[in-house]
């Protein structure tokens, strides 16, 4: 007799084995994950979501006087608030997709040992609870540009601006690979978690975040590039304030490699997912 | 309706012992280094074999099919499988070798709340809980209303959790999984929380959900009650195999392990004796049952036992008190003797007595046997006393029975004469 089973358990199946389609059945998951995060993220706080607003701010400001002010490197012609913010929100969005879902399966270990849902519902929804963030930083950012039009300060917004949701989708995507990867090799090497945190501000240095390209010698500038990172900032500066340069053949690279970490995070991630609870 | 929804074919899931790998990438790569150059693995404990390595099968070799509208209860000892089982079967880990095929969606409520948070309300974690455990925001919608008159949280529903007492937190957290609508309910010990009239509300949700509603409910519990009362079937887990598959009550007997032959002649001295029996004035030594070589009766059968024993006392007016349990361990009457026997001091007697099992419906039984003493005030002394100190089976009796099944669970262990109709129409 034929029979048609929904649900076959076999142990470590296919190499790739991601179901997308149950990915997204569980949409109503991530939105709650989402939801959730956004929730607790601020409860019992006195200044709520204002935090949002005020860190970015407080390390723009921090950076400036720094870099900016004490070491006197120069931001193009850019104006400092301007300019560092910028890197400052490309930044810390990528940072926090990296950190957050690099903890993937240590914190929800008691959560995945007693329910299944596809495990992916977690990284997707940090990089999407971090979405929200970046938007109201770039909303932020805008805003400091505008003020900045306004008080006659010379801005050049390049119709590159328009290629912004794609550098933010390279970043979310890169972040969550680079997290996932991590995620899985932490289930049985814990040391991971102590070396992203750190691991995490020295790949800040290696990036034009402080700085702009332009300082790097033009002979190291394409191996500089390298850095996935560094193209996605330096495009995101050349937008919105016209300095620096579109690296496309860098970019390039940059999209191959995002890709490639991606896949080989999820292909890792959901051979992990199956067994990680042995080993946890 | 009698579709197979779980099929298990020669399940098995395999634990290392010890611990798994040197727990640090330096050490894994310290240990792979070694291994490239063939020499010593340098996180190796002095006298371990680099080769062989500790293995423990917690599953080896389940199969079982699992039909819809069925509630299975799994049962067996602390490390029998059972919770691997239902891990495997939730989809948390996955199987070393052998395959599940499942038909239906399948929820798991190995822990109740399960990614509650503390700081969201009730109303806010059931529809979280919801998600998790497999429910779309459209379906939670649907059941809010019972799932929250359910719970009996209704007061608190926009309050953040972590103010609630536990009882509340599992009253919220069962009632969500209470109404999730997937065909198959996988559940670990969930019951053992919350208040008696809730368990109760709780295991008569659960069965509706099977008889009504016609969906499948595997259960794992400790507890033979809501075993009993919940399942149709039942299977015994030991060392990651089935011992048995089927009948609920034979299950439960088998897995009490009070079920043994007795044989005829049963030493008595190294059998456990509760504390209020264990005064020592007597010391019974051996029992044995007369005119027969096996344990098992038939029905209204006469037992005949020959006990030795010895005291250091002399003058002893005993008595002898028994009391019967079922393989379950419920209790099932008490005998006792009518005269007294005078037992005489520093030497090994005998006494013979009978034991008539009538009215005592087919099943296994044990027995408990105590020696008192009545003196002179009326008062009772325990002498001595022996658990489970016979074993013995009354056979099945159909034509006895009248071909009735019968269910200890809802009538006892005792069949009384029958009704007798005094006037005919």
């Amino acid at each position: 007799m034929e029979e048609k089973w929904t649900t076959v358990l076999k142990p470590r199946n296919k190499w790739l084995d991601i179901n997308l389609k149950e990915l997204f059945s569980y949409k109503d998951l991530v939105f709650l994950f989402v939801k959730r995060n956004y929730v607790t993220k601020y409860k019992q706080t006195i200044l709520g979501p204002l935090w949002m607003i005020i860190s970015p701010l407080l390390t723009t400001l921090m950076h400036a006087l720094v870099f900016g002010g004490i070491a006197g490197i120069s931001t193009d012609g850019a104006p400092q608030l301007a300019f560092y913010m910028a890197g400052n929100v490309i930044w810390t969005y990528f940072a926090a997709c990296v950190n957050q879902t690099s903890n993937t399966f240590v914190t929800n270990a008691n959560v995945f040992g007693k329910v299944y849902f596809p495990r992916m519902v977690v990284p997707v929804s940090t990089v999407l609870t971090g979405l929200l963030d970046f938007l109201i930083q770039f909303v932020l950012f805008l805003i400091i540009l505008l003020i900045y039009g306004i008080s006659g300060a010379e801005i050049v917004i390049s119709p590159w601006v328009l290629a912004t949701p794609l550098l933010v989708l390279q970043l979310a995507l890169l972040g969550m690979g680079v997290g996932i990867i991590v995620s899985s090799l932490t289930t049985k090497y814990r040391d991971l978690t102590i070396l992203v945190t750190f691991g995490v501000q020295l790949w800040m240095y290696a990036s034009p975040v402080v700085y702009s390209i332009n300082q790097i010698p033009e002979r190291y500038q394409f191996l500089y590039l390298l850095n996935p990172v560094s193209p996605i900032i330096t495009i995101f500066r050349y937008a919105f304030l016209g300095s620096g340069y579109v690296p496309m053949v860098s970019w390039g690279i940059s999209w191959i490699v995002t890709l490639v970490i991606v896949a080989v995070g999820v292909i890792l991630f959901s051979r992990i997912e199956k067994t990680f609870m042995d080993t946890v | 309706m009698q579709d197979t929804v779980i099929k298990i074919d020669n399940l098995k899931k395999k634990y290392r012992l010890g611990l798994i790998g040197g727990g640090t990438l330096t050490a894994d790569l310290q240990s792979w280094w070694a291994k490239v150059r063939k020499k010593e693995d340098p996180n190796l404990k002095i006298g371990e074999e680099a080769v062989e390595k500790k293995e423990f099968w917690a599953l080896n070799g389940i199969n079982l099919e699992v039909k819809k509208g069925e509630t299975l209860g799994i049962i067996g000892a602390n490390g029998a499988g059972k919770s691997t089982l239902l891990k495997v079967l939730s989809r948390v880990t996955a199987p070393t070798d052998g395959e599940v095929k499942i038909k239906g969606r399948i929820s798991s409520m190995l822990e109740v709340g399960t990614g509650f948070h503390g700081e969201l309300t009730g109303r806010e974690n059931i529809y979280l809980n919801g998600a998790i455990l497999g429910m779309s925001r459209k379906e939670v919608d649907a059941k809010m209303e019972d799932i929250i008159e359910f719970s009996e949280c209704r007061k608190f529903i926009d309050t953040p959790v972590k103010r609630y007492s536990s009882g509340m937190y599992v009253k919220l957290a069962f009632a969500v999984a209470a109404h999730l609508d997937s065909e198959i309910l996988v559940m670990d010990e969930v019951l053992a929380v919350g208040d008696m009239k809730f368990q109760e509300k709780c295991l008569g949700k659960m069965g509706d959900v099977a008889d009504k509603e016609g969906r499948t409910v595997l259960y794992v519990s400790h507890n033979m009650n809501t075993i009993q009362q919940l399942c149709s079937r039942c299977i015994v887990l030991d060392k990651g195999r089935i011992i048995y598959d089927g009948d609920v009550e034979e299950a439960i007997r088998i897995y009490m392990g009070t079920v043994k032959e007795s044989p005829t002649v049963v030493d008595l001295r190294e059998l456990p004796r509760a504390e209020e029996h264990a005064s020592g004035i007597v010391k019974m030594r051996t029992l044995e049952v007369l005119d027969t070589q096996n344990s098992v009766f038939e029905m209204d059968s006469k037992l005949r036992f020959k006990l030795t024993y010895f005291t250091e006392f002399d003058d002893l007016e005993l008595h002898i008190r028994i009391s019967f349990q079922y393989a379950d361990g419920s209790p099932v009457t008490m005998i006792m003797t009518e005269k007294p026997f005078r037992s005489h001091k520093d030497r090994e007697e005998s006494v013979i007595f009978e034991v008539d099992t009538k009215k005592i419906v087919p099943g296994k039984y044990t027995m408990n046997i105590i020696l008192y003493e009545i003196n002179q005030f009326g008062t009772y002394r325990n002498c001595d006393g022996v658990k489970d100190a016979y074993c013995f089976e009354i056979a099945k009796n159909p034509q006895r029975m009248k071909n009735i099944e019968w269910s200890h669970r809802y009538w006892g262990h005792v069949m009384m004469d029958a009704v007798e109709i005094i006037s005919e129409p």
